[in-house]
């Protein structure tokens, strides 16, 4: 008989054991980045800490923490702590200004990435004997290939669809009579209307579950998707810089918040304001030590996340804490289709094409299933033309750059000047009219 | 031999046009020919008016984006193939048009063609090696 747990000792092992084992992995984490990762024992040194000053779990507050300008600054592989012939995988995603955030992992990283995947998919209730669909992109964005290896290391048949042609997909998904499917939500809800289009009842097809994330969504959504795909839909949470998907992982039991597999990711909530750690069950800014990583650690890395603890008993038995859906960011970044958005992205993007600062408005919706991202520009003198021609070829040239530098698709609208809202003479650089609540 | 157009851009949004127009006539400039170049998401209106600069002047205080650019006015009789001739003569010469749209003049004899070309002054050249008649900006400007 299938387990209801990938690994029952440390699912379900009670605190005082689990506190134990994260204590040896984080005394045995600030010890090695102390010695192998310069830019970290600074941080260390500066304030005076030393490895052996962390004597519980609670010394975590004492180490400082990292951000995503740590990333960037010593890009692209400054803060890995192996040698890079012990890398045998990058993966990356676009930052604020231009580098993008570069991860990396040795083999053993990858084995337990794919151990804590095979670990949420269990968590969502698949089984070796499941087909399993992975709508998630490969390439660089981890979400594909992440959940690929999970899939495998469960044992289930792995599917590799990736993004893209949802038509074909959803024949996929009736042929091969996939159980389970993994993908954005958006595009699971796109996946539902390809159904309809192409005439296939989603009752005929044999999904149970859904494993969605890398974007944010609501109950409502959720409801949408488990009605119209005729599946139970669970919440999967991952970032990059921490591993990818399956930091955390929705229960089948549970619709308040996700396992996060807290052997290897050791979370905390702060107020982002001060960084000061919260009381359990406090709504701020997530926070993670990866415990067990070694070529990418990172030691309370602020995912400008906004969510909760739980440590309620669990109906499913397991002790792992829980984090509620992320109901926002702390900075501006925007998701698309499951790409991060920064506006000072398109900023920049808009600079090099004119070389000058124009002003201009990002606006969010989701359009049918699909989140649509159009960037409003005003036409100044500096770009205006007499000619259609020159006018259209400069929409086009924006919509080509940010595409290429962003990796998402928008629409670019020409508006007359001062038509974008300015608040306080300073334009609202995003107005995002999706509906998550 | 060149004339004053301003182009205006406007958005697909009603009363766009109408705001235009109430501009120039409070600044009591007068229109001797326009046309709006459409897209599926913004115009470009053209405009020929008595007092180019002025114009442009007004309806940038107006809020508006606006360029001052040079075009051709060519006078063309009033008689089928007028306007084919004239432009047989730039194709032989490989001048490609830009946009062109027309008025009548007062006397309502000829038409008035007005032409903007990828490159003008070859455009000129050629217009004036064919005998074209060219109008001049006092001329427009006070028809
Ligand atoms: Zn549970």
């Amino acid at each position: 008989m299938d387990s209801q747990y990938w690994n029952d000792e440390i699912e379900t092992m009670p605190r005082a054991g689990l506190e134990s084992i994260q204590l040896i992995r984080l005394q045995k984490l600030v010890k090695r980045m102390y010695e192998r990762v310069l830019p970290y024992r600074e941080k260390m040194d500066a304030i005076g800490l030393r490895p052996e000053h962390i004597k519980s779990v609670g010394d975590l507050r004492l180490l400082p923490f990292t951000v995503k300008a740590d990333l960037r600054d010593n890009y692209p592989f400054g803060l890995f702590a192996t040698p890079m012939s012990e890398v045998v995988r990058i993966h990356a995603s676009s930052g604020t200004t231009g580098k993008p955030t570069v991860v990396g992992y040795t083999r053993k990283d990858i084995d337990l990435w794919a151990n804590i995947v095979a670990r949420s998919l269990v968590t969502a209730g698949a089984t070796k004997n499941d087909i399993v669909h992975n709508a998630y992109g490969y390439g660089l964005f981890t979400g594909g290939l992440g959940a690929h290896y999970g899939i495998e290391k469960l044992g289930a048949a792995v599917v590799p669809a990736s993004g893209g042609n949802s038509r074909r997909q959803v024949t996929l998904l009736r042929d091969f009579g996939s159980t389970v499917l993994l993908s954005t939500p958006s595009y699971a809800l796109n996946l539902a209307d390809a159904m309809e289009t192409v005439g296939i009842d989603p009752k005929k097809l044999s999904l149970r579950i859904g494993v969605f994330g890398a974007e944010p969504w609501s109950e409502n959504m959720r409801e949408e998707v488990e009605k119209k795909l005729n599946l139970k839909a669970t919440d999967i949470y991952g970032l990059s810089e921490i591993m990818g998907p399956g930091v955390a992982q929705e229960c089948q039991f549970s619709k308040r918040g996700m396992h996060i597999a807290e052997d290897h990711f050791l979370p905390e909530v702060i107020n982002p304001e001060t960084g000061e750690v919260l009381p359990e069950g406090e709504e701020g800014e997530l926070v993670f030590t990866t415990l067990t990583k070694e070529a990418f650690p990172l030691i309370r890395y602020r995912t400008r996340d906004i969510s909760r603890l739980y440590r309620e008993p669990c109906a499913c038995g397991r002790t792992l804490v829980r984090m509620a859906k992320v109901t926002g960011r702390t900075d501006d970044m925007l998701i698309i289709r499951g790409v991060n958005v920064f506006p000072s992205q398109v900023e920049h993007v808009l600079m090099g094409v004119e070389g000058v600062e124009p002003h201009y408005q990002i606006v969010v919706d989701r359009k049918g299933n699909l989140d649509t991202m159009t960037v409003e520009v005003e036409v100044s003198e500096q770009f205006f033309s007499d000619k259609v021609r020159r006018l259209e070829s400069l929409g086009a040239g924006i919509k080509k750059e940010i595409k290429d530098y962003l990796g998402v698709t928008v629409t670019v609208k020409l508006v007359e000047p001062k038509s974008i809202q300015r608040s306080e003479g300073k334009a609202a650089r995003v107005i995002d009219k999706r509906k998550l609540s | 031999m060149l004339v004053e157009q301003i182009a205006v851009f406007v958005e697909n949004k009603p009363g766009r046009l109408a705001a235009i127009t109430k501009i120039l006539a409070d600044n009591k400039i007068n229109i001797r020919a326009l046309s709006v170049a459409d897209t599926a998401d913004f115009g470009i209106l053209r405009l020929i008016v008595d007092n180019p600069q002025k114009a442009a002047k007004c309806l940038q205080d107006g809020g508006f984006t606006v360029v001052v650019t040079e075009v051709v006015a060519i006078e063309v009789e009033d008689r089928i193939g007028g306007l084919a001739t004239v432009l047989g003569h730039l194709a032989d010469a490989g001048v490609s048009v830009e946009y062109m749209y027309a008025f009548v003049n007062r006397s309502g004899e000829n038409a008035i063609i007005i032409s903007r070309f990828e490159h003008m002054d070859n455009a000129v050249k050629v217009l004036e090696g064919t005998g074209v008649k060219l109008v001049s900006k006092e001329q427009i400007y006070s028809m």
